[in-house]
C-alpha cells in the first residue's frame, strides 16, 4: 500500500504554493519584493510553479541599492525575461539624489531601503508584498505571522498581530493598508538550499566557491572590489570562497568554502556551525534588536 | 541504525541522504506551559542536544548568562523572543523553531502557557500533530496541565506527550512520576485523547530529552526526541473523505495555453485519481477528474497536503470556494453551523446577534451568531449556560447563521473542513477560530 506521505520539502512546497495562490485570490495587486538573494530567487521559482501554465500573475519589484553584485543583477534579469514577469525596479540612488533619503555615515544603504520599498508599494498601490524572510533567520522573525499586517505607514506592530490558525489566513485590510506575505516562513537555511538543489534553480555564481582576493575584517572575509577596496595597512590574501547570503555588496562578506557544486554547498550548510546572518552580514551586529526596529519601521 | 543522539548537522554524508526531496517528512508539535515549567528550558535542551544550536547562538546565550551571574548556561535564553518580552521577562506570542534530525524535521510552535494566552495555544495547536505537556514533578497535575490538555484536545491534537519535568528535584522518583501519570490518565479520560504517552525528565540536566537518562534505571520507555522522531503520524490524516476546496482558477491569457482551464487548491482530504468520479459544489453537478496537474506535470494521485491544479473532463462553471468531492462522499452542504469557538478579540466581545465575515475553506461568507449555547470554563470543563457574552480567551459553543452555504465535515473527522475564523468586519481583525461540532442538514 502506498503511504501518501509527502517529504518535508514537498510540504514546504506545497504550502508555499497555497500561501501565493491565496494572496493572488484575494488581494488586489499583489507584488514579490525580489532581492536578487537565494532567498526570493525560490520564492519566484515557487510563484511560477504555483500558477503554471499560467504566467506569474503578479510583478516584481527589485530595491536596487545601487550597491548590487553585476552577476547578482545579471541574474535578476535572466529570471525575468525567461518567466515573462514585469520588473518595477526602485532606485536607493535616486531617491538619495531627490533628498527622500540620506546617506548613513558607514555607508549602509540597508536602513535606507525602508522608505524607498514604502514609496514604491504605495505608488504602484500594491497592497500585498510577498518577502523572502524565514522564522529561523533571527529571533524578531520566529513571531512573525506568514500574512503580516501592516498599517498605512507600513509598520509592524509585534504586540498586535492577527492570530493566524490553521491555513485560514485573514488578508483584509482598508485602503492603505497592506500585508507583507512570507511564503517560505518555514523553510530554514538548509531547506532552502536542499530545494535549490533538487529543483536545480539557476541562483548568481556568487553562491559557489572560487578563489577570490579577500581581506579580513574583524573575523570576516570581504572581497577587495569596488565597493570593498583595500584600506591603508590592510593585505589582501587569496581565498577560495563563497557567498551565503548575498545582500549590499559593500556590506555583505564571503566564508571559506571549497563547495564548488550546489550539493557540496548542501553538505556544507549540514556541517556549518554559525547561523548565516552572524557569518556573513555586518549589519545584522548593530544591535541586539537591530532586526526587530528595523521591521517595526517597515523593512522587508 | 542512527540513535537520537547523533548530531544532526555533523556528518553530512550521512545526513544527505535524508535531504533528498523525498526521504524525510514533516512533524509539527506545539509545546505549551510556563517559565516555571521549564518549557524554554525543554526547547533550549532539544535545540541544544540535537545539535541545531548554531555557535554564534550558543555564545551570545552563554555572555548574557554570564552577564547576569548565573551559575549555569540558561538554556531558555535560546528561545528569548523580541526585545519587548525580554523587558517584561514574559512571552507574550507564539515563536515558531525549527530543527531537524536525519529522521525528520519538525516544527515547534512555542506558546506561552498562561491562562490570558489561550488564544496563542488555540493558534499553536491549530497545526499540531502532538501537543508537548508539561508538568513540574514537584507540583504534579495542576489547573494549568488541565487547561492545555483539554485545549490540544478541543483543536484535535492526534498526539499528547506528557514531560514530567525537574524528575532531578525529586531525587528520579518512580512513585512521583507514577502517581502524576495516574492522576493524569484520570483527568484524561473525561476528554477524546486518542494517544497519550508519559516522559519522565529533567530538561536542566538532559535527562531523557535527547540522551538516556543515567538516574532513571526505572524508565523502560525511550526518550522524548526518540518519541517524537518514532510517532507515526501519517495515519492521523484523513485519506478516506475527497475534499478540494476550489482555490484558484488557473486559465492562461496567452497563446500557447489559451484552452487550458484547471482548478488549483491544496488536497484537505481524501486521494484523488485521474478518472474518478467527482461532485462539484454547489452546483451540484457531476465530472470525471482528467488530469491532475503541477508544474513538473501530471501526477498518477494527490493527497493532503499537495497544493495541485484539477482539470475535469466537462465544462462545468467552477470558482473559487467551491468544492470538489466525490458523489457517494460530499460533505454536509449548511447554512446553520454549530461550532466550539475561542474567542481571540481583546477589545470587544461576541454577543448574540453580532455580525461577522466568515472563512471556511477558501470562502467567505457573512454570519450572524443565533445564540450562545453554554460557555466552558477551561480549568474545570464546567458548561455555563447561562453565558450571554464571550471574551478574550474563553471557549463557547455558539450557532451561527451563514449567507451562503458552506460545504463542511465535523472538525473531529476533518481539521480542514471543520474549522472557520470570525474576521471583525470594522477592524479586520481574525476574532475567533471555530470547530464545528454537530452538523445538521441545510436541505
Amino acid at each position: 500500500m502506498k503511504s501518501h506521505v509527502l517529504s518535508q520539502l514537498r510540504s514546504l512546497e506545497a504550502e508555499a504554493i497555497h500561501i501565493m495562490r491565496e494572496v493572488v485570490a484575494e488581494m488586489q495587486r499583489p507584488v514579490l519584493m525580489f532581492s536578487g538573494g537565494k532567498d526570493s530567487i525560490v520564492m519566484l521559482h515557487l510563484a511560477a510553479k504555483a500558477f503554471a501554465p499560467a504566467r506569474i500573475p503578479f510583478p516584481i519589484l527589485h530595491v536596487d541599492t545601487g550597491l548590487n553584485f553585476q552577476t547578482v543583477l545579471d541574474c535578476r534579469d535572466r529570471w525575468a525575461s525567461r518567466l515573462g514577469v514585469q520588473l518595477v525596479v526602485a532606485s536607493v540612488p535616486e531617491a538619495i539624489d531627490r533628498g527622500l533619503v540620506q546617506e548613513e555615515p558607514n555607508g549602509s544603504r540597508n536602513r535606507i531601503q525602508t522608505p524607498v520599498l514604502l514609496e514604491a508599494l504605495e505608488k504602484h498601490g500594491f497592497d500585498a508584498a510577498f518577502g523572502g524572510g524565514r522564522r529561523d533567520e533571527e529571533k524578531a522573525r520566529a513571531k512573525e505571522r506568514v500574512f503580516s499586517f501592516r498599517d498605512d505607514f507600513g509598520q509592524w506592530d509585534p504586540k498586535n498581530q492577527r492570530p493566524e490558525i490553521w491555513n485560514l489566513y485573514n488578508g483584509r485590510v482598508h485602503q492603505g493598508e497592506s500585508i507583507r506575505v512570507f511564503p517560505l516562513s518555514n523553510w530554514t537555511e538548509l531547506d532552502i538550499w536542499s530545494y535549490i538543489e533538487a529543483e536545480e534553480i539557476d541562483l548568481p555564481d556568487l553562491y559557489l566557491a572560487r578563489e577570490r582576493e579577500v581581506v579580513n575584517r574583524n573575523g570576516m572575509l570581504y572581497e577587495v572590489n569596488e565597493f570593498t577596496p583595500l584600506r591603508d595597512g590592510e593585505t589582501a590574501e587569496r581565498k577560495l570562497t563563497r557567498y551565503r547570503t548575498v545582500g549590499d555588496a559593500n556590506l555583505t562578506a564571503c566564508v571559506e568554502s571549497e563547495a564548488t557544486t550546489m550539493r557540496q554547498v548542501v553538505e556544507e550548510v549540514a556541517a556549518v556551525r554559525l547561523t548565516e546572518r552572524g557569518a556573513t552580514r555586518g549589519d545584522d551586529k548593530v544591535s541586539e534588536a537591530a532586526m526587530e526596529d528595523r521591521k517595526k519601521e517597515g523593512y522587508f | 541504525m542512527t540513535t537520537a543522539t547523533e548530531p544532526a548537522g555533523s556528518t553530512a554524508g550521512q545526513e544527505l541522504g535524508v535531504y533528498e526531496a523525498g526521504s524525510t517528512d514533516l512533524l509539527r508539535f506545539a509545546t505549551a506551559g510556563s517559565v516555571d515549567d521549564g518549557k524554554s528550558t525543554l526547547i533550549g535542551r532539544l535545540l541544544f542536544d540535537s545539535k541545531t544550536i548554531f555557535e554564534d547562538q550558543l555564545e551570545s546565550v552563554e555572555q548574557v548568562s554570564k552577564d547576569r551571574g548565573n551559575d549555569y548556561t540558561d538554556l531558555a535564553l535560546l528561545t528569548d523572543g523580541l526585545r519587548s518580552e525580554r523587558e517584561q521577562g514574559i512571552t507574550i506570542d507564539v515563536a515558531y523553531r525549527y530543527f531537524a534530525t536525519p529522521k525528520r524535521k519538525f516544527i515547534i510552535a512555542d506558546t506561552p502557557g498562561h491562562i490570558q494566552y489561550t488564544r496563542n495555544m488555540v493558534t499553536g495547536a491549530s497545526t499540531a500533530d502532538v501537543a508537548l505537556i508539561l508538568v513540574d514533578a514537584r507540583k504534579g497535575v495542576v489547573e494549568q496541565s488541565r487547561r492545555h490538555t483539554f485545549l490540544a484536545t478541543l483543536l484535535g491534537v492526534p498526539h499528547i506527550v506528557v514531560c514530567v519535568n525537574k524528575m532531578d528535584l525529586v531525587d528520579y522518583s518512580e512513585e512521583v512520576f507514577e502517581n502524576i501519570r495516574g492522576e493524569f490518565t484520570e483527568f484524561a479520560a473525561r476528554l477524546r485523547v486518542p494517544d497519550m504517552t508519559f516522559i519522565p525528565v529533567s530538561a536542566l540536566k538532559g535527562d531523557n530529552v535527547v540522551d538516556r537518562s543515567a538516574h532513571m534505571g526505572w524508565y523502560e520507555g525511550t526518550t522524548l526526541l526518540s518519541h517524537l522522531e518514532r510517532l507515526h503520524v501519517a495515519s492521523d490524516r484523513n485519506l478516506v473523505d475527497v475534499r478540494f476546496p476550489v482555490q484558484y482558477v488557473i486559465r492562461p491569457q496567452q497563446n500557447d495555453a489559451r484552452d487550458y482551464r484547471g482548478y488549483a487548491g491544496t488536497v484537505a482530504s481524501g486521494v484523488m485519481k485521474p478518472g474518478d468520479r467527482v461532485l462539484t459544489l454547489p452546483s451540484g453537478l457531476e465530472s470525471t477528474i482528467e488530469s491532475i496537474d503541477t508544474a513538473d506535470g501530471p501526477v498518477p494521485e494527490a493527497y493532503p497536503p499537495m497544493s495541485v491544479t484539477v482539470r475535469l473532463t466537462d465544462e462545468i462553471d467552477i470558482s473559487r470556494g467551491d468544492m470538489i468531492c466525490r458523489p457517494n462522499n460530499a460533505p454536509t452542504v449548511t447554512q446553520d453551523i454549530d461550532a466550539q469557538i475561542c474567542w481571540m478579540d481583546e477589545t470587544a466581545s461576541l454577543t448574540p446577534g453580532k455580525k461577522y465575515a466568515i472563512k471556511h475553506t477558501t470562502r467567505w461568507a457573512r454570519a450572524m451568531v443565533k445564540g450562545i449555547n453554554y460557555r466552558v470554563d477551561v480549568n474545570t470543563l464546567h458548561r455555563d449556560e447561562e453565558a450571554t457574552e464571550i471574551k478574550l480567551n474563553e471557549i463557547a459553543r455558539i450557532k451561527l447563521r451563514v449567507t451562503q452555504p458552506l460545504f463542511v465535515d465535523k472538525y473531529q473527522n476533518n481539521r480542514q473542513t471543520g474549522s472557520f475564523i470570525l474576521v471583525d468586519e470594522s477592524t479586520n481583525k481574525t476574532v475567533a477560530a471555530g470547530m464545528i461540532g454537530a452538523v445538521s442538514h441545510g436541505y
